[in-house]
């Protein structure tokens, strides 16, 4: 498996990533970790001119607390998010579900930032990152900066709101300390992409759910929100009766794809389950 | 009628070895084939075809021959004086047939992935480059990619042929003379007894070895030297010289340490003759090696049937009859063994019991998907799958337990030597024993329980427990059988024994291990038999021009027959030695005893060590008249008989209602492979046998688009279990010693992969057969559960439906 020939820059300072993406104009691609990318190159699915590697800028690593949200550098590994404590704490949800990425050898090379913008729909950490409404800070050529929030960073397959010659460099996730999370995962094989999975986590005082967000992996083209899940959960008991009955709409609306390992029916289907054992495990903690 | 007396006193053999080989091999400090560079040495990229079935109109290779680093771009039409052919070794009838299998393609391609072009360049990536260059032009012809529809000839695969039907092949135990007509007894059966009719799917898996294949071709020397991950670097050699004309002498094939093969590296492959025929254009050495995406799109495929079969039997579940009607897909081209691998589920689809009628009828067909030939197990898991599938199916419609329909018809072990109605002669077994043990280590009635308190409390979480009770013909082959089959080599196999000056001793044999541990096993047997340490003992092997009688390794024959080779050779060094022996002591040959590597004089105290002799010899200072002065000795040995390794597995599996997911809850088979050389690698053999014989039930599954393309043609598709998927397994033996060799053995290496595939259906099918459900199509993923589930609906629970005994004679399509 040998790609075709590419320049290779690695840059030191986002200013230099962006002045490289700007130089190479359509024909550059961004090495985020390059667990999907590089397997791309190797079976020539894709042969960009310049891969522009952000493995070398430290600044797009770090993980550190705003006060109201935990900010995480889009080049932090997955097994640099399941280890923070800062994560664990103020986004049990997120650290659940990175933990379930792929296997071990992975989730070291691989960077959420990466995933997120890779924005596979079968990839787990965006149904995490929007269940949390997360906010998606990208800079484009010259500096400038905008921030997005995730329904609008997930656009389409393999396609977010990060355009030509932009950089996403943090995700901001709200504190959500003192929740309960839970990433339910189906799956085949261990090692295998989402099937279907579902990204739950709930606030839940004295047995009663106050709060729930609940995130969708691979029901259609984005992750997505199981937003009437949501509301219906407010307000009722964290029991097995009344989940199941909130849980009864979690594929409502959504259009999940058929394929080797599911059709779109059995997949609408998974959905209500898991969004039921997803939720009932957040609840417990 | 044994002849265990006569073993030596074993030190070695029955120890926990750990393997010699295994710190070159898991460190990597050996060289593989990719590893190899030669001075000179240019990289191959092949051109493939992207259509199942297509015509080549012309293929540009202007382009290509023009990009950096190119030294040359073949087609098959520059190629085809000197290319030679894959060959189909076994012709299972006289009139089969057997397309021209060209390793590049001229002018027809017959399966997606076929070879069109190949570039060769000083780097693999230059190669790579420039195959992208390479311009075919093709008319895409309508492809046959269902062995159903293939059957009726609307499209043909190869269309010259006028016939995608191979070859018919038949075993009648009333034409035989082994049994009773078996339609007599169907017919008895629908008057008065059970007649129980179902059609099984056997998917179509890809061996996935650990290491690509890869091929080096030197061509520079006097000799052409060959290195190939491959399992059989003697039949390669033979087929080279066979279809290209070079002198068979002018070839040395080397298969230096092979990472793995399952019968994937059992053939001979388009890439090895495309990698020596632009060698020999170019006279320069050429490596080629594949990516993991051309090894599952071009090796050859395994399994891929349709079994229609009918079991009859009396109220009280005595069988009485079993027909097997089988559909083989062959793919494009009639692989090396190819249609013999079903024809090997003849004599096996009979297993353990005693079924007084019997026919087995295996249709093979061509199609436009890639070849398909042995992989682990050869037909017998197919046919262990059949049966044991359908001994389930009886006993639940007699309503007794598994396991007791099993005893109420299999042979006994006082009954033993045993002839089949498929004509076999089962030369030893005790499947009472395994039997035995395997439900007592299961802990049977505990699961039973478990399973029936999950029915009565509607668990949403359901038990199944799955019995597999399976024998397999092993240690291929009887070289006579063979010659009987039409195959086109014997099954005898090689050793010879260097005894050293130092002392050490080289053991060749002419089987090819690939990650079996045969330098292990070889050693304790030898150091056993010649009274020498373990450490002493080299084994070489995988070099024709090193170990140059051989027949390779595959059907768990290595030990079983090349094992005994070395026992035999060993037994002649002694022989040689002997009157050696007594002239050094000035004894009479007659009175000289060989114990524990020391000759003795009987009697005296008197004695010489073996190494000694050997020292001696090289100095032939002193020898007896008239004996040439070496004890190395050559065995060639050839079975008169197979051996017959059987076991029972139990499986548990836990069925989630609610999603269709599977997991297993336990594992324990109790296998009898005869006597144990090395537990420490029967267990590997056992556990990873099983892991293989697992994933075919869950998780394995090639898979198509309707333009004939591999949709499962990555890891990311082709779900291959890891050690996160399994659990640990309980494994355990019984020994009932194999009468047709010295050593007692019976082969090990596929007994896993055969006996697990139907225990783990049949605890699927066990915890939903309440619900009605009495099939699951393999590979079972937790979708198909759930349809089952959902189409059964859970209203049915006790008695089958009617539509779970379909008759084949009132309906004429498929009966799922």
């Amino acid at each position: 498996m040998i790609p075709a020939q590419f320049d290779y820059v690695a840059p030191e300072s986002v200013e230099d990533a962006l002045a490289a993406l700007a130089a190479a104009g359509d024909e550059a691609k961004v090495l985020a970790g390059g667990q999907s990318l590089l397997p791309v190159l190797r079976m020539r699915l894709n042969a960009p001119e310049v891969v522009v590697d952000l493995g070398r800028i430290p600044e797009l690593r770090e993980i550190s607390d705003d006060g109201e949200a935990i900010v995480i550098g889009s080049m932090a590994t997955h097994s640099a998010v399941v280890a923070s404590d800062l994560v664990r704490e103020h986004a049990a949800l997120l650290a659940r579900t990175v933990a379930e990425v792929a296997d071990p050898q992975v989730r070291h090379r691989g960077t959420v930032g990466g995933a997120l913008v890779h924005a596979d729909p079968a990839g787990d950490v965006g149904a995490a990152a929007l269940a949390l409404d997360a906010e998606f800070t990208i800079v484009g050529p010259g500096g400038s900066t905008r921030t997005v929030a995730g329904a609008d960073f997930f656009v389409d397959l393999f396609e977010t709101a990060v355009g030509e010659g932009e950089l996403l460099t943090r995700i901001r996730i709200p504190k959500h300390t003192g929740w309960g999370a839970h990433y339910e995962k189906f799956v085949r094989v261990a090692h295998q992409w989402s099937i279907v999975a579902v990204a739950a986590t709930v606030r839940v005082e004295g047995g009663t759910i106050a709060e729930a967000r609940v995130g969708l992996t691979n029901m259609g083209s984005t992750p997505l929100r199981a937003r009437s899940v949501e509301e219906a959960l407010v307000g009722r008991p964290a029991t097995e009766d009344a989940v199941r009955a909130a849980a009864a709409s979690a594929a409502d609306g959504t259009n999940p794809p058929s394929d080797l390992n599911g059709d779109s029916d059995y997949r609408k289907h998974l959905a209500t389950v898991l969004t039921r054992r997803a939720v009932l495990a957040a609840a417990q903690g | 009628m044994t002849v265990t007396d006569e073993r030596p006193a074993t030190k070695e053999v029955g120890s926990r070895r750990t393997r010699k080989e295994d710190q070159r091999l898991i460190t990597g400090r050996t060289r593989w084939t990719d590893n190899i560079q030669l001075p000179g040495m240019l990289h191959l990229a092949m051109v493939r075809s992207p259509f199942a079935h297509a015509k080549v109109l012309s293929v540009d290779t202007a382009a290509a021959k023009g990009a950096p680093g190119v030294m040359g771009v073949f087609t098959g039409a520059d190629l085809a004086e000197t290319q030679g052919a894959n060959i189909n070794a076994w012709p299972i009838t006289a009139d089969q047939v057997t397309p021209t299998h060209l390793p590049v393609v001229v002018d027809h391609v017959a399966c997606a992935g076929e070879i069109v072009a190949v570039v060769a360049a000083r780097s693999a990536a230059a190669a790579r480059d420039a195959a992208e260059l390479v311009d075919v032009d093709y008319e895409e012809l309508p492809a046959v990619l269902d062995m159903k529809e293939a059957l009726t000839d609307a499209v043909l695969a190869h269309p010259d042929l006028g016939t995608n039907k191979s070859a018919f092949w038949t075993l009648d135990s009333a034409e035989a003379g082994t049994g009773a007509d078996v339609d007599e007894a169907i017919a008895k059966a629908r008057e008065d007894g059970i007649v129980i009719e179902r059609e099984y799917r056997q998917q179509r898996l890809i061996p996935a070895f650990m290491e690509p294949r890869s091929t080096v071709v030197d061509p520079t020397g006097e000799q052409i030297v060959i290195w190939s991950a491959t399992q059989v670097p003697h039949i390669l050699r033979f087929c080279i010289a066979a279809t290209t004309g070079i002198p068979e002498s002018k070839i040395r094939v080397i298969a230096p340490d092979v990472g793995g093969g399952f019968g994937g590296k059992l053939q001979t492959t388009p890439e090895e003759f495309a990698t020596l025929a632009v060698a020999r254009k170019l006279g320069k050495p050429v490596k080629y090696t594949e990516t993991r995406s051309e090894s599952l799109l071009s090796g050859h495929h395994g399994r891929d049937q349709w079994q229609r079969l009918t079991l009859s039997a009396e109220k009280d579940g005595t069988v009485t009859g079993f027909k097997v009607e089988l559909l083989a897909d062959l793919g494009a081209y009639v692989a090396i063994v190819g249609g013999g691998v079903p024809v090997l589920g003849a004599w096996m689809f009979n297993s353990i019991y005693k079924f007084p009628a019997y026919r087995f009828t295996v249709q093979t067909i061509l199609t436009n998907k890639p070849w398909v030939d042995a992989y682990r197990g050869a037909g017998r898991p197919e046919a262990t799958f059949g049966i044991e599938r359908m001994m389930d199916e009886l006993a639940a419609e007699v309503g007794v337990d598994p396991l007791a329909i099993r005893e109420k018809n299999w042979i006994t072990h006082e009954e033993f030597p045993f002839t089949t109605v498929a004509g076999m002669t089962y030369d030893s077994g005790n499947y009472e024993a395994a039997t035995a043990r395997a439900t007592e280590l299961f802990d049977y009635d505990g699961m039973r329980a478990e399973q029936r308190r999950r029915r009565e409390s509607g668990d949403p979480v359901q038990l199944g427990i799955g019995v597999s009770t399976f024998t397999e013909m092993c240690g291929l082959a009887p070289s006579r059988i063979l010659g009987q089959l039409n195959y086109g080599a014997g099954g005898w196999e090689h050793a010879s024994i260097r005894m050293l000056a130092t002392g050490k001793v080289e053991v060749i044999t002419g089987t090819s291990p690939h990650g079996q541990g045969h330098e292990t096993a070889w050693s304790q047997i030898v150091a056993d038999r010649l009274g020498i340490p373990f450490e002493d003992v080299e084994v070489l092997h995988g070099d024709t021009q090193i170990a140059p009688r051989g027949l390779d390794t595959y059907g768990s024959r290595s030990l079983v027959v090349g094992g005994e080779a070395v026992v035999r050779a060993a037994d002649k060094v002694i022989e040689k030695a002997k009157p050696v022996a007594a002239h050094l002591l000035e004894a009479d040959v007659a009175d000289i005893e060989f114990t524990d590597g020391t000759f003795g004089v009987r009697g005296t105290d008197k004695g010489i060590g073996i190494a000694d002799l050997a020292l001696a010899a090289f100095a032939a200072h002193n020898w007896p008249d008239g004996l040439e002065p070496s004890l190395d000795a050559e065995a060639t040995f050839d079975p008169d008989n197979f051996s017959f390794p059987h076991g029972t597995h139990l499986c548990a599996m836990e069925v989630d209602t609610e999603t269709g997911a599977t997991r297993m809850r336990k594992y324990v088979c109790v296998d009898d492979v005869g006597v144990i050389v090395n537990p420490l690698i029967v267990e590997g053999q056992v556990h990873g046998g099983l892991v293989q014989g697992i994933a075919q039930a869950l998780w394995e599954g090639a898979e198509f688009d309707d333009n004939g393309t591999l949709v499962t043609g990555s890891f990311v598709d082709y779900t291959l279990p890891t050690a996160a998927d399994t659990i640990s397994f309980v494994t355990d033996h019984t020994t009932s010693p194999s009468t047709t060799n010295t050593l007692g053995t019976k082969g090990v290496g596929e007994a896993g992969t055969i006996a697990s595939t139907p225990a783990v259906v049949n605890a699927i099918v066990d915890a939903l057969r309440p619900r009605g459900i009495h099939d699951v199509e393999m590979p079972c993923t937790p979708e198909r559960v759930w349809r089952a589930i959902r189409s059964a609906g859970a209203d049915s629970a006790g008695a089958a439906p009617s539509a779970a005994q379909p008759h084949f004679d009132e309906s004429e399509g498929d009966v799922q």
